[in-house]
């Protein structure tokens, strides 16, 4: 009967959660991501590609904050390389000692710089809408990477008379299908490296991977930490089990 | 219960003096405890821990959190990347706040279906209900603190339930923003009450504690224990069942907080607070879900949030509401049909929370929250009326130890057989 119970709770917690899955409207394309998984990790290869994808394309239009270029080195640049892609960028400093601000190059302890110095400016640029910030966006969206993924890949010619105003776009992935976004992707946008073709779905799992990267770099100390101590745990709990087994050994209990 | 002797001399000086060692040994180690508490006895332990995981961690977090508005979100994004190890402590502190609830919401059913609130232990449980009360109110203001959307609209839709309350409901609201919108002064507010509450809690807990000791735990059977026979000193048998306990629970926590830290947790919650953009579906945390579901279930905004409080004061009242003087559910046939169906009751309000307020929903839910409430001010009252308990054990040695010797069961006002 108890467990007739918990079957049923267990139906209930399951109809709960497609009815909560129901409501993201969209279905969004499935893939394998190398970081998924107990054992996932970033492939740097495909990361570095997206970061010159995000640097080449999205840059124009997103900021990624709380990236700092000295964070680069975990993508496997030297400090030179950081150095020049940071000098790429002017940044204002100051003050000096004449009391004046001042323009420098940037540093590699400057945090990407946003495309735009405001959210009005972002959006006069942008027919009104606001290109959000991208560091914690494959965070932020219930779908993840697949979500990030899908928006990259989902445009399409909208089915017959769908009203699209000017400056949307039809998006098959993008929940209610309308997005101010332009798609940014086409193929050979980016100078890719010999072997590896810069085809649109091939440009966007290579920058998904380079968001996912920037919204945890932790995740590859997150899971090698998980499963050290998860297999610690399951040791000592077994030691723990022998204790109190000895323990309680001839006790009627 | 002699004075033990300390080996130690400088213990035994100590001692002398202050006895601390003799109340540590007495309350810890010789402890007398049931011989036959299952494992469901182990969650009061549990809990414990995690408000000192909670404390130690929180502690941590604060050495580095910025309670403004203008950089708490970024504060917390620096935690999880620049600050050693910060993304483990705010992991576990996040997902501590739901292992916590886990916790106590298990610790507190089984207080129900072993009627561990009856006579003599009223005060223990009343002190749980209590010590519910101020986790509920720590976790609803921590969750304020990283400041994401569902940190700001959370705090707006609960804070603005206070504006229900008749005619200074707008004064009381305003007042507990410190201005006329969740802003600044209600982060730094939140902030110095989330570090303060659990520190009432541990109070609350050593009162739940010295009360529970006063009686010792309940057991599996309900009945009191009779003599030394009945017990086991709390060392080493408790604290080694309870050590294999704290294991399973660490594996279970370190799966979530090292594979899937976010589970819990809300995607709106990683996109800073914007005061101009509403969240599609504002869902408060999980462990509020059943409560919010009871307050959506009256149209009458004044009505639900009298409901949703009654749903936890109604808990206050249990010990005189369940007048059957069978304590375990285990010798209470029907008690013990109605308490599963509590459950699933309470379940099904936690889906029902997470749901948009739309068509059948609202029909559940309010079925759900009917019934709630049928249980405790109905039902209980009734039961201890009408049930049939089965015989009770003589004690608790007996059927452990010889495994007969039942006593007629106590004598029923409408005894049908
Ligand atoms: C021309 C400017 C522009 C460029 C270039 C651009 N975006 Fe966007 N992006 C936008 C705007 C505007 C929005 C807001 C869309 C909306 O809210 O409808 C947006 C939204 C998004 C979203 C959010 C979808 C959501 O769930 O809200 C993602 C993800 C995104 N962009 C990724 C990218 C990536 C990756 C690139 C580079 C390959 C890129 N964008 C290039 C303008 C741009
Ligand atoms: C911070 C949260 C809490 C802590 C640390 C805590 C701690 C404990 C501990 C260590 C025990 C003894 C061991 C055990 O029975 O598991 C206990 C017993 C008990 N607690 Fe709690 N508790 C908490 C919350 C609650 C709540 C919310 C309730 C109910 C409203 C509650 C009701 C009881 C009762 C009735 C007992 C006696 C149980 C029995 O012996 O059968 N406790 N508590």
């Amino acid at each position: 009967m108890r467990w007739s119970i918990f079957g049923g709770v267990a139906a209930l917690l399951m109809a709960a959660g497609t009815a909560l899955a129901a409501e993201s409207e969209v279905e969004l394309p499935e893939r394998h991501w190398s970081f998924d998984g107990l054992f996932g990790t970033f492939e740097r290869e495909d990361v570095r590609r997206g970061y010159e994808v995000y640097r080449n394309v999205c840059a124009g239009c997103h900021g990624l904050t709380l990236i700092r270029y000295r964070e680069l080195a975990a993508l496997g640049y030297s400090e030179d390389e950081i150095k020049a892609l940071a000098a790429e960028q002017t940044y204002t400093d100051g003050p000096n000692d004449q009391g004046e601000m001042f323009e420098r190059p940037g540093l590699p302890s400057d945090p990407f710089k946003a495309p735009f110095p405001n959210e009005q400016a972002a959006r006069v640029a942008n027919n009104g809408a606001l290109p959000p910030d991208l560091s914690l966006l494959v965070e932020a969206r219930a779908g993840g990477a697949n979500h990030v993924y899908g928006v990259l890949i989902g445009y399409e010619e909208p089915p017959a008379d769908f009203p699209l105003k000017e400056g949307q776009y039809y998006n098959k992935y993008f929940p209610g299908h309308v997005i101010a976004m332009p798609p940014p992707l086409s193929d050979g946008a980016v100078a890719y490296p010999e072997g590896v073709e810069a085809t649109v779905p091939q440009m966007a799992a290579d920058v998904t991977s380079f968001l996912a990267w920037a919204a945890e770099p932790t995740l590859e100390a997150r899971k090698r930490m998980g499963v050290k101590s998860v297999l610690f745990l399951i040791v000592f709990t077994g030691l723990l089990y022998a204790v109190k087994r000895k323990i309680w050994l001839g006790v009627k209990h | 219960m002699s004075a033990p002797v300390f080996r130690n001399p400088v213990v035994r000086w100590i001692d002398y003096r202050l006895p601390v060692f003799t109340f540590l040994n007495h309350e810890l180690n010789e402890y007398p405890t049931p011989r036959n508490l299952s494992y469901w006895w182990n969650f009061g332990s549990l809990a414990g821990i995690m408000l000192v995981t909670m404390i130690v961690t929180g502690i941590v977090l604060a050495m580095h959190y910025t309670p403004h508005t203008d950089y708490a979100f970024e504060s917390v994004e620096r935690i999880m990347r620049d600050v050693n190890y910060g993304w483990l402590i705010r992991y576990l502190h996040m997902n501590g706040a739901s292992m916590f609830f886990i916790i106590t919401f298990i610790h507190m059913f089984r207080g129900l279906y072993y009627g561990s609130y009856k006579a003599p232990r009223e005060l223990l449980w009343i002190l749980g209900v209590v010590i519910l009360l101020i986790m509920m109110a720590t976790a609803f203001m921590g969750y304020v603190l990283p400041w994401g959307q569902m940190s700001f609209w959370g705090a707006t839709v609960i804070t603005n339930l206070f504006s229900a309350i008749p005619f200074v409901g707008e004064n009381v609201v305003s007042w507990l923003w410190g201005g006329f919108a969740v802003d600044n002064p209600t982060l730094n507010r939140f902030y110095s009450l989330h570090y303060l509450l659990p520190f009432v809690l541990v109070g609350v807990v050593v009162l739940h504690l010295i009360a529970l000791h006063r009686f010792g735990s309940n057991n599996p059977l309900g009945i009191d224990t009779k003599g030394p026979q009945d017990t086991l000193p709390f060392h080493p048998y408790y604290t080694a069942k309870d050590m294999f306990g704290l294991g399973v629970f660490l594996i279970f926590y370190a799966l979530v907080v090292f594979f899937a830290p976010n589970l819990f947790g809300e995607p709106d919650n990683y996109t800073p607070a914007n005061p101009l953009a509403t969240p599609a579906h504002i869902v408060p945390e999980w462990y509020f879900l059943p409560f919010y579901a009871i307050l959506r279930a009256v149209p009458n905004k004044l009505g639900g949030v009298v409901l949703m409080f009654a749903a936890i004061f109604v808990l206050f009242i249990l010990p005189w509401l369940d007048r059957s003087p069978v304590r375990s559910a285990r010798f209470r046939p029907i008690y013990k049909i109605f308490f599963w169906i509590l459950v699933v009751d309470c379940v099904v309000l936690g889906v029902v929370g997470a749901n948009p307020p739309e068509g059948t929903w609202v029909v559940i839910g309010r079925i759900a929250t009917i019934w709630y409430f049928l249980h405790f001010i109905v039902l209980l009252p009734l039961l201890s009326r009408l049930e049939r308990p089965r015989p009770l054990p003589v004690s608790i040695s007996q059927p452990v130890l010889s495994g007969g010797g039942y006593a007629p069961a106590p004598a029923r006002a409408m005894d049908k057989a």
